[in-house]
């Protein structure tokens, strides 16, 4: 077993616990025990993009402090890695490491830290440096590997057309992306490797539209149509994703989406770990298709081709 | 008062909200004021330390901080500027326990707000409890109550970590929330005290209860100077 610091974020433990719920089981079916930081904030959502101030660019740096803590206390040992499953997660951890590579930047956030332990007994240390932010899909193909997966699978998912979708967040900036921006392969291999049938999306790395879900949902209805309906046309039967906000713009807004444009079917999405659940042979409980966070349901499909 | 012992009393130099003053080095703040000659009809409530009523913010000549304190605990030093806050106008939404559930999602429906932390900490820094506010409130923010009502539990509901934060948060409010949810959909209930409030509803001190209604003042006093009191 590989013990390795987990930072969840707020969004997997609300409302995308479908994701980490698979996603913690088949880490530990793979081998990797992902410890949960005894300490943790939100991971601040976004970078700020003004950066100068310097307040704002706090959270994601507590966060790595934390896993820094961890090893002090002897958790884990000289473990300087930290797991996600969200891609925002991901996407704002890294990018506090490259904002502190400017030594300006760094010195300041040091005074910041400095001047708080005289008023709080919190946090001890400031950043040293070093963290490392992997997303999950990196343990799963660095760590684990594409062949460890293909030996452990027990129900393969055979004849699932699936269409893979990763955003934006763990592709861009390049400085910081898990894989060739333009032309990413995780998802597709290890897809591959549980034995489906995998789609071409053109449009898996664009944009799902992010947080204008909240204000301007017709943009994001609009995307979600152009974002489904390629993969859709090409028999896809279900959307993978990797990302909570993706997930809920794909998912959700098929409604607007589909009011938009008739010619939309209705496609369930769902998480690559869910489906590795489902593959590796896992406990149903650990599918989370059952904890009503669905839009379109999962489940006639998955009974359907005999996976549930 | 002897010339000898009024020179041995040290006296301390601070401003209360802008106005100069001499007060024995050593008193409250709380009692410091009431030395210059306030009174308070606001601003203070049981002088121990569990109200909250006294919150009070100063900040000390030649330093930038601003700091936050109880009134009733915090010692003057010499050179504060001291002004009270009586009253946090805060946001406290109306709920129904009854109906609300342990869902996690219940503090962003009714602080919808606490989504803008920055975790700043800036409201840690200004409890005068030596709360983990900013740990609290994030641990609302993915619906954690069982973590907020234990890291909030000595929360007074003083109101300066809302005064203080920079997002405009409330976060003794969601803090009792949270507190609320526990005590009623986690915590085990205490058979003790179910059993007497049956005991209550049942009449049997009611008449015991009515003889201390009847009871005359003296007769009172004695009776509370000869209670039991529960060891520490
Ligand atoms: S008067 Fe009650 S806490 Fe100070």
């Amino acid at each position: 077993m590989i013990r390795l610091p987990y930072y969840p974020g707020c969004a997997v433990q609300t409302t995308a616990r479908n994701y980490s719920i698979s996603g913690v089981a088949i880490a530990e079916k793979l081998g990797i025990e992902l410890v949960e930081l005894p300490k943790w904030n939100c991971c601040g959502v976004f970078p700020f993009l003004a950066n100068d101030d310097i307040m704002r660019h706090l959270a994601p740096i507590r966060n790595l402090i934390h896993v820094q803590e961890m090893n002090e206390k002897g958790i884990v040992q000289n473990e300087n890695r930290v797991v996600t499953f969200c891609s925002m997660c991901y996407h704002t951890l890294k990018e506090a490491n490259l904002f502190l590579k400017d030594p300006e930047k760094k010195e300041k956030t040091d005074i910041f830290f400095e001047r708080e332990k005289e008023f709080v007994g919190g946090v001890k240390e400031g950043y040293k440096g070093g963290v490392e932010a992997l997303d999950f899909l990196e343990v799963l193909k660095d760590i684990v590997g594409y062949d460890k997966i293909a030996e452990e699978v027990k129900k393969p998912l055979k004849g699932l057309k699936v269409a893979p979708y990763y955003g934006c967040l763990v592709l861009r900036p390049r400085e910081i992306g898990i894989d060739d921006p333009e032309n990413p392969t995780i998802l597709e291999n290890i897809l591959e490797a549980l034995g489906a049938e995998v789609i071409d999306n053109p449009n898996r790395i664009q944009c799902c539209g992010s947080y204008h879900t909240v204000d301007r949902r017709d943009i994001v209805a609009e995307l979600t149509y152009d974002n489904l309906i390629y993969p859709v046309r090409s028999g896809a039967e279900v959307i993978v994703t990797c990302c909570p906000l993706c997930t809920f713009n794909l998912d959700f807004r098929q409604k607007d989406a589909g009011k938009l444009h008739r010619d939309l079917q209705e496609i369930p999405v769902m998480y690559y770990t869910q489906l590795m659940a489902i593959a590796l042979g896992l406990d149903k409980q650990f599918y989370g298709v059952d904890l009503g966070l669905h839009y379109v349901d999962p489940k006639p499909l998955l009974e359907a081709k005999n996976l549930y | 008062m002897s010339q000898e012992k009024k020179e041995e009393t040290k006296k301390v130099q601070i401003y209360i909200m802008g106005r100069e003053y001499q007060v024995p080095a050593g008193l409250t703040i709380m009692k410091a004021m009431e030395y210059a000659g306030y009174r308070f009809v606001r601003s203070c409530g049981c002088r121990g330390g569990f109200c909250g009523a006294c919150a009070t913010v100063y900040r000390v000549k030649g330093d930038y901080k601003l700091r936050m304190a109880l009134a009733c605990q915090e010692t003057v030093e010499d050179g504060m500027y001291i002004s009270q806050i009586p009253f946090t106008p805060a946001e406290k939404p109306i709920y129904d326990l009854e109906k609300l559930g342990p869902s996690a999602n219940v503090f962003l429906q009714y602080y919808p707000e606490i989504a803008k932390c920055v975790s700043c900490n800036t409201c840690t820094k200004a409890c005068p409890q030596d709360l983990e506010v900013m740990d609290y409130v994030q641990a609302a923010l993915r619906g954690d109550f069982e973590e907020v009502a234990s890291l909030s539990f000595d929360c007074i509901s003083c109101g300066l970590c809302a005064v203080r934060c920079p997002t405009e948060l409330v976060p003794y409010n969601i803090a009792l929330l949270a507190r609320r949810l526990y005590g009623k959909y986690v915590m085990p209930k205490a058979k003790h005290v179910e059993e007497r409030i049956k005991e209550i509803e049942s009449g049997k001190f009611n008449e015991e209860l009515q003889k201390l209604m009847e009871a005359s003042v003296d007769d009172l006093k004695e009776v509370y100077e000869t209670r039991e009191i529960e060891p520490e």
